[in-house]
């Protein structure tokens, strides 16, 4: 397959075409969606019985393209990932019963209750965790692969923008500013055709967002975000351009909203005709078939899967139901870091 | 040792310098910074000795500058980056308040980085070159102030914001640049952050004051000598975290005290101090706390409205004189 240009036309991977991937990546990228799939209902299950804390923005029917795209970092590379992404987080190795305790406000919770939902970190994971304002991340992921570079240490960072986030200024300027240093910085961009309410036709007017790749002099790619495999490799083809310093990418990852904005939201202004496609489209299923089709994957192993994805859930549940609130007076603690309090990425220089 | 005069810009350059040399993840950025050496040529010569990784020319994007410094500061590095003037700071608002200032807290990120602030009037810059930011940024938690008045303490808290392990704003005042000389020894010193100076004892009425001010209220305090009032000047140098012991015990022994500083009146550090002092030591006041501040307007252009504006010796002595009196 030819390299992705600097236009954003979309890249078409045949199925036969993944013949390069290890059948454990296959196997990890399928055990990850499933992950992220079952994690998320499992959130809005325990939010039904008021066990979550604060809001749930559901990533369900982004897993292809949170998993596949996490999915295709490298060790020291550094993942920040944005509102519906549990699932980047999960292909990236954050535990889930830290996800679970987060979401629950517990004192077990990386943040120990002082942040909420998917504002995860994890250092030693290489994971930074968003603040809620979109795009405030983009030019921090910048800063990270330069630190590298200083560090004389190639560091690929990957973050995400939604269509609507593709509207702020910040995503320009980090843009940018990847692109005349040329850092190694994917930019995913999760286009599901609503931001909350707003339709894309409200957000751009160009054909594809990733088109404006061209405008910054880097490389735009798009592809089907439903597709695990092309997400993957067009992310791990993103990640060795970078780090054969040929700059930054925008891939633009074709996907739909399966659920409203939040939990709260019944999402009556999506187009039934939309959902339903949406729903052929699921990436889970399709990925699945997948597996069978090309025998990676047989019928009777799928029950098993369905347990050992279920049971991974439950013990983390528990683990986090388990585990004791915070100390109120942890409230006022560790504003400033001090003696020595704080960690880096990468475990210092 | 000899401990050569040094302007208070020189002392900053010295100070960036000294920290690079020391400590190469000392890494510099900003607008114009590299060969032209900044707007206010700060940053003259360190991109020939210390090259372009570490002397970053950046775009013209104040978010993604300071952006940038978070991520350079999570990754490992000491970035300070330059914001051309303190004003567009308004640009990197949300950076500063909502990203860098809650990374310890929520996820026990050490963030080490400084944003160096040309603040301040009296340089007829008009609305938009001349403010003062620090009000803004004083209300939010996990950032770091420092304000210095003298080379001495220029140098000092450079290298103490370097070395501290959290997000600083270093203000540097523009009219003190090439106006304010002092001694500053070669050898390597730092100025603790959160240590006010005593720069001038007194038993009759406190004068407390940050960067442009302090040197007014030493003016003031040399008038109100001549009229048998013996001032204490108290140099903040820090305003987060604040040394407030000092001023209290100060406030204690004098039982008057005027605070003074070239940011607008309403809702200024003089504002958290006066209420700190109406908390903790009312009983010991003999006269309401005084507050010598800018007007509450944008900073204006033409020189004498600007002057109108701006808080100076004679509007120091004369609030310092009515609390004495009071
Ligand atoms: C700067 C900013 N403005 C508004 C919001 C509130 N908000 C959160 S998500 C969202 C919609 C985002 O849509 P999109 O970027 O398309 O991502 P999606 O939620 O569809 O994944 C809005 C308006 C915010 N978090 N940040």
């Amino acid at each position: 397959m030819s390299e992705p240009r600097a236009t954003s036309d979309l890249v078409e991977i045949p199925d036969d075409d993944y013949g390069d991937i290890p059948r454990e990546t296959l196997i990890g990228l399928y055990h990850h969606v499933r992950l992220a799939r079952e994690l998320e209902l499992r959130l809005v299950s325990l939010f039904k019985q008021s066990k979550v804390v604060g809001g749930l923005y559901p990533g369900y029917g982004h897993e292809a393209t949170t998993v596949g795209s996490a999915f295709a970092l490298g060790p020291g590379d550094v993942l920040l990932p944005l509102h519906r992404d549990l699932g980047a987080q999960i292909a990236r190795g954050q535990p889930l019963k830290y996800i679970f305790a987060q979401y629950m406000g517990k004192a077990t919770s990386p943040t120990g209750g002082k942040d909420g939902n998917v504002h995860l970190a994890n250092p030693e994971l290489g994971i930074v965790g968003c603040i809620s304002h979109i795009g405030a991340m983009l030019p921090v992921a910048v800063g990270i692969s330069y630190a590298g570079r200083v560090l004389g240490r190639t560091v690929v960072t990957m973050s995400y923008i939604g269509d609507g986030g593709s509207s702020i200024g910040e995503v320009h300027e980090a843009l940018n500013f990847a692109a005349v240093l040329d850092i190694p910085f994917i930019l995913v961009v999760e286009n599901n055709r609503f931001a909350y309410s707003t339709p894309v036709n409200r957000q751009y007017r160009c054909e594809h967002i990733s088109d404006r790749a061209a405008g910054y002099g880097i490389s735009g790619v798009r592809v089907d975000g439903n597709n695990i495999l092309a997400v993957y490799a067009a992310a791990r083809r993103a990640a060795e351009r970078g780090r054969r310093g040929e700059g930054p990418t925008m891939l633009e990852c074709e996907t739909m909203r399966m659920m409203g904005h939040s939990v709260h939201d019944p999402a009556q202004y999506v187009p039934r005709e939309l959902i339903e496609e949406g729903r052929r489209r699921d990436p889970v299923a399709r990925y699945e078939r997948y597996l069978l089709r090309h025998g990676v994957l047989h019928e009777a192993d799928v029950p098993a899967w369905t347990e050992r994805v279920a049971g991974e859930i439950d013990a983390a549940v528990t683990w986090a139901e388990q585990s004791p609130m915070p100390e109120p007076a942890e409230a006022a603690r560790g504003v400033y870091a001090e003696g020595g309090s704080g960690r880096t990425l990468g475990g210092g220089v | 040792m000899t401990v050569p005069a040094r302007t208070y810009i020189e002392a900053i350059r010295e100070g960036l310098r000294g920290e690079m040399r020391r400590d190469r993840r000392v890494v510099c950025l900003g607008e114009d910074i590299g060969a032209y050496g900044g707007a206010f040529k700060v940053t003259e010569g360190l991109l020939e000795e210390f090259g372009e990784a570490r002397v970053l020319d950046t775009p013209m994007a104040e978010s993604s500058i300071v952006g940038m410094a978070i991520g350079m500061a999570l990754r490992g590095l000491r970035p300070v980056a330059e914001m051309q003037f303190a004003d567009f700071i308004s640009l990197a608002f949300n950076q500063l308040v909502n990203n860098a200032g809650t990374l310890h807290y929520r996820f026990g990120f050490k963030v080490p980085m400084v944003v160096r602030c040309p603040s301040g009037g009296g340089v007829h810059g008009g609305p938009f070159h001349s403010q003062n930011i620090e009000a803004y940024f004083f209300h939010a938690p996990g950032l770091k102030i420092v304000a210095p008045a003298t080379a001495y303490d220029a140098r000092g808290l450079m290298v103490s914001a370097i070395r501290d392990d959290n997000p600083v704003l270093y203000l540097e005042h523009k009219f003190l640049y090439r106006r304010v000389r002092d001694e500053v020894p070669e050898a390597d010193f730092s100025v603790p952050l959160g240590q006010a100076a005593v720069r001038r004892p007194g038993r009759h009425l406190t004068l407390v004051g940050y960067g442009s001010t302090v040197a007014m209220a030493l003016e003031a305090a040399q008038t109100l000598a001549a009229e048998g009032v013996e001032a204490e000047v108290i140099d903040l140098r820090s305003l987060v975290p604040m040394d407030l012991d000092t001023v209290m015990q100060s406030v204690r022994r004098t039982h008057r005290v005027v605070v003074a500083h070239e940011d607008r009146r309403r809702g200024g550090v003089g504002a958290e101090i006066a209420a700190e002092i109406a908390e903790h030591a009312l009983e010991y006041l003999d006269a309401p706390v005084g507050r010598v501040a800018a007007l509450d307007t944008p900073v204006p252009f033409s020189p004498p409205l600007e002057e109108f504006y701006l808080p100076n010796a004679a509007k120091v002595l004369e609030v310092a004189r009515n609390t004495a009196r009071y």
